[in-house]
């Protein structure tokens, strides 16, 4: 037996295009997926830079309004499917199984195939472009009836997003199966490295709710073309009923991309502070509150749709509640920085930036929250400033905080510090140049989604679109220096950071393509 | 805590403001519209009292964090202490949040209650929101017209300078009484589309195929602009919004000039026009309602809005062109034109585009022939 499963093969290290094609390791699928997320990045930052060209001055210079429609669509449905949910399943398939000492994930075939799903559907999304029409250009969001006008990319994007959907599902159930199984010899739940519990948690959301984002799109899909009347009122539907699902899916999402955000920054910021995590059960219990709180909040994104008083303020309550469990995770990191010994290489500086930045997002959801208020704010750029304080400064600078922590780990080599400090400064400061000004547009009444503006708008959007410029050079920044990493540098030794105590780091740098073989001994 | 003047109209960032050219200075603001109502008013109110409850706790966060990071670093000798728990103050973390959360749902939920009370009005409105436009109709006044955008294509286009109200002009503003009462009442014609007013505090989706309804109440005179603020196709940001109130006698006054302006227009539509002076008008007609899908020179979006220019329905039979312009195409953006516009509003533009760019038709719609249908002969 002990011969069968130490087969020689176990030490062999395939090479060529087939040993990506056919890869079944968690180390090869997750690179996989992080390289698909950076192209993904790339792409749709770019559909960003057309859109703040676009905005740099009043008046229309750069594209007509029906193609500014398919970029700030397709802008938010790449970023959302292609690159901030695919880094962290591409975070959870490299780390999952090294911080929880199991030779690989549960069901290394099917992780094969949710990774391949993910092109599949990106090539059919992005050549939605090229089809007569253009893009899918409704918004992420997809409101009927206006989704109901497209041409044939609009059908393309609903098979595109059942594609990804699939793909979320299949690494979800991995990801739930690996942990809940594999985990090494003592290490119980409660052990769990604090980024391992929040991906079990993430996990089940995206069970609980990408088969609702399915329904609703199918829904869409038979209104369209096969006489349904799901959501169209001529025909006894009800266009609202369409945004109370697409929310009751889209309200998780938005935890299913900051959970894992959290995951990273809670290894992070105990790492650099050379200390334990401060109040580690309060953190999952928070994680676990959130999660449950995020099912019961959808209609928070709907209260200018006229819903009867009871509604709005049941849904302004349990919105209000978010912030607890919230305020406790923000409180712990600040705890653990407390009386640390604090040193800020650039994941830590990331993770700073990110805990920063996050509760300033966190305040204006507060803002957001309160139905008054949010009536004067819904579909404004305070909204747009909201989710990109969230969604950027929270994800996807906590996905680049991870990068650079595992990195050395995952390559051997040390990233170029000086670079990483570069990148960082000018992400950081292009991020508020550009975001925050957002904040003031909203407030004066600049509605969102317009590619054209009244006059008193023009100041804050061409300082907005100067630093969305800057934010998005320097991520070219970044991929160099990623790529440097890769491609050489300082040898990281097996743990280059001194304050880290996760299992990871007992292998040496880079891990053997088959670690773990036998489990560790957790006490 | 009223509206301070001063802080909204604040131009900072000078150099940088220097860099824009727009011929136009525009007072822009960082807060929220100077409110116009009480409603406004209690909500820039509780804006600004959360504003500082969140620069409270921001300072609670803020200032232990950057204390942490610049005392207790290890470059100045910094050991790290190994705490890693304490009970009482997790709970108090967690219970200190929530005593501030309740104490700004109290005031909140009051304002909520009175914007929800659309009942004792003393006029209502039915709003209704079309791809891009807005219908008023004053319920029990007989009077409804159509609001369009009045920023002309060239300024748009950057071809002319723009004006001061650059995409927050209409040709027909909406008229309240100050000092009244107005419940607005909404639904959409086609796709969901938001009728919003900063300075009235009222943003309300309207949905096709539902009525949802909002007040507001005026007290001063005035003119206040909005924007459509639900994504609705192609012509989202030209989709102003303008309320104009005036004290109640001169509402009353411009209600009958309405009725007489209306009377008039209906009784000319039974007259025969020149073919010049159906394209003249018509071109106006087009410019409002056509020109975002079809475009100023007829040649529409490729592969989203059909070319007018060569189009052989355009060319073809004028009963086939006029029947399509009366009764829109069903699941697409081109809507029924027969409840928006008048005979002669339709006979105009069809003539318009029968006449124009490369069609040289020569013939002539009569208002009579779209009365004709109207009325189903």
């Amino acid at each position: 037996m002990e011969d069968v499963l130490h087969a020689p093969h176990h030490e062999a290290h395939p090479s060529g295009l087939m040993r990506w094609v056919t890869t079944t390791n968690h180390k090869d699928i997750g690179t996989l997926y992080l390289w698909f997320s950076l192209a993904m990045f790339m792409f749709a930052g770019s559909l960003a830079m057309l859109i703040r060209a676009e905005l740099f001055q009043p008046g229309l210079q750069v594209v007509n309004p029906a193609v500014f429609n398919q970029l700030t669509a397709m802008h938010g449905l790449i970023m959302i499917f292609g690159a901030i949910m695919p880094a962290f399943v591409g975070f959870a398939n490299w780390q999952v199984p090294l911080m929880i000492g199991a030779p690989d994930m549960a069901f290394p075939r099917l992780n094969n195939w949710s990774f391949w799903l993910l092109p599949v559907a990106a090539t059919l999304m992005l050549s939605s472009f090229f089809v007569p029409g253009g893009a899918m250009a409704a918004g992420w969001t997809m409101y009927p009836p206006l989704f109901m006008q497209g041409g044939i990319s609009y059908d393309m994007t609903i098979l595109a997003i059942h594609i990804l959907g699939l793909s979320s599902i299949m690494g979800a159930i991995n990801i739930i199966v690996t942990i809940l199984n594999l985990r090494a010899p003592g290490m119980t739940l409660m052990k769990m490295p604090l980024f391992v519990w929040t991906w079990l948690i993430t996990a089940y959301l995206l069970v609980a709710v990408m088969p609702v984002l399915a329904s609703v799109i199918t829904m869409l899909l038979t209104d369209r073309h096969f006489g349904t009347h799901f959501f169209d009122a001529g025909g006894g539907g009800d266009p609202v009923m369409f945004q109370h699902i697409f929310w009751f899916f889209g309200h998780p999402e938005v935890y299913i991309m900051i959970l894992p955000a959290f995951g990273i920054i809670s290894t992070i910021i105990p790492t650099f502070a050379r200390k334990k995590l401060f109040g580690y059960t309060s953190m999952v219990w928070a994680v676990g509150s959130i999660a449950l709180l995020s099912f019961i909040v959808w209609a928070h994104h709907m209260f200018t749709t006229g819903m009867p008083v009871t509604g709005q303020l049941f849904f302004m309550y349990s919105t209000m509640l978010i912030a607890i469990p919230t305020g406790v995770k923000v409180f712990n990191w600040v705890a653990t920085l407390w009386r640390g010994s604090l040193t800020f290489e650039t994941p830590m500086l990331f993770a700073i930036a990110v805990v920063c930045l996050f509760t300033i997002g966190g305040f204006s959801g507060v803002v957001l929250a309160l139905v008054p208020v949010d009536i004067q704010l819904q579909d404004t750029y305070y909204v747009v400033a909201h989710f990109h304080y969230v969604l950027f400064s929270g994800a996807a600078m906590s996905i680049m905080g991870g990068i650079y922590y595992w990195l050395p780990k995952w390559t051997g080599h040390m990233y170029d510090e000086t670079l990483g400090k570069w990148h960082f400064w000018l992400t950081a400061i292009a991020f508020n140049v550009t975001f925050f000004p957002m904040h003031f547009l909203g407030l004066a009444g600049m509605p969102r989604r317009i590619p054209d503006y009244a006059l008193q708008f023009a100041d804050f959007n061409l300082i907005a679109s100067l630093g969305a410029f800057v934010l998005g050079v320097a991520q070219l920044l970044f991929m160099y220096t990623v790529i440097k990493c890769i491609r050489g540098g300082r040898t990281a030794g097996d743990k280059p950071w001194d304050g880290a105590d996760t299992l990871e780091w007992t292998l040496p740098s880079p891990p053997p393509y088959h670690s773990f073989n036998t489990p560790p001994r957790v006490d | 805590m009223g509206y301070p003047s001063r802080w909204a109209s604040y131009r900072g960032l000078a150099l940088l403001a220097a860099a824009t050219a727009t011929p136009v200075v525009a007072e822009y603001g960082i807060n929220l519209a100077p409110p116009a109502t009480g409603i406004a008013q209690q909500i820039y109110d509780l804006h600004t009292l959360v504003l500082w409850i969140c620069f409270g706790i921001f300072l609670v966060v803020f200032v232990p964090m950057f204390y942490a990071i610049w005392q207790h670093r290890k470059s100045r000798g910094y050991a790290a202490h190994p705490f890693h728990e304490h009970p009482l103050l997790e709970i108090a973390w967690t219970a200190a949040p929530a005593v501030i959360l309740v104490a700004m749902a109290i005031p909140t939920t009051k304002v909520v209650l009175a914007m929800k009370d659309t009942g004792a009005s003393d006029i209502s409105i039915k709003v209704t929101g079309r791809q891009w436009k807005w219908e008023y109709e004053y319920l029990g006044q007989d009077l409804k017209f159509i609001s369009n955008s009045a920023t002309p294509q060239a300024q748009i286009d950057n071809q002319a300078a723009k004006g001061e109200h650059y995409l927050l002009e209409v040709d027909r503003p909406l008229v309240v009484p100050t000092g009244q009462k107005v419940r607005l009442v909404f639904t959409a014609e086609d796709v969901i589309h938001s009728w919003w007013v900063p300075a009235l505090g009222v943003k309300q989706d309207a949905v096709p195929g539902f009525i949802r309804d909002a007040w507001f109440k005026v007290d001063k005179p005035g003119t206040y602009r909005g924007q459509c603020a639900e994504l609705c196709g192609v012509g989202h940001a030209f989709m102003p919004i303008v309320v104009e109130a005036v004290p109640p006698a001169q509402y009353a006054a411009w209600i009958a000039d309405q009725k007489t302006q209306l009377a008039a227009a209906q009784s000319s539509a039974q007259k025969e026009f020149a073919l010049a002076d159906l394209v003249a008008q018509g071109e106006k007609v087009y410019a409002a309602n056509c020109a975002a899908c079809h475009q100023a020179n007829g040649a529409g979006i490729p592969g989203t809005f059909p070319a007018l220019a060569g189009s052989p329905l355009v060319t073809g039979p004028p009963a086939a062109h006029l029947a399509l312009v009366f009764n829109g195409k069903s699941g697409t953006a081109m809507q029924a034109f027969g409840k928006q516009l008048s005979d002669l509003e339709i006979a105009a533009v069809v003539t318009y585009e029968r006449n124009s760019w490369s069609n040289k038709i020569g013939d002539a719609v009569q208002p009579s022939e779209v009365s004709a249908l109207r009325s189903g002969k």
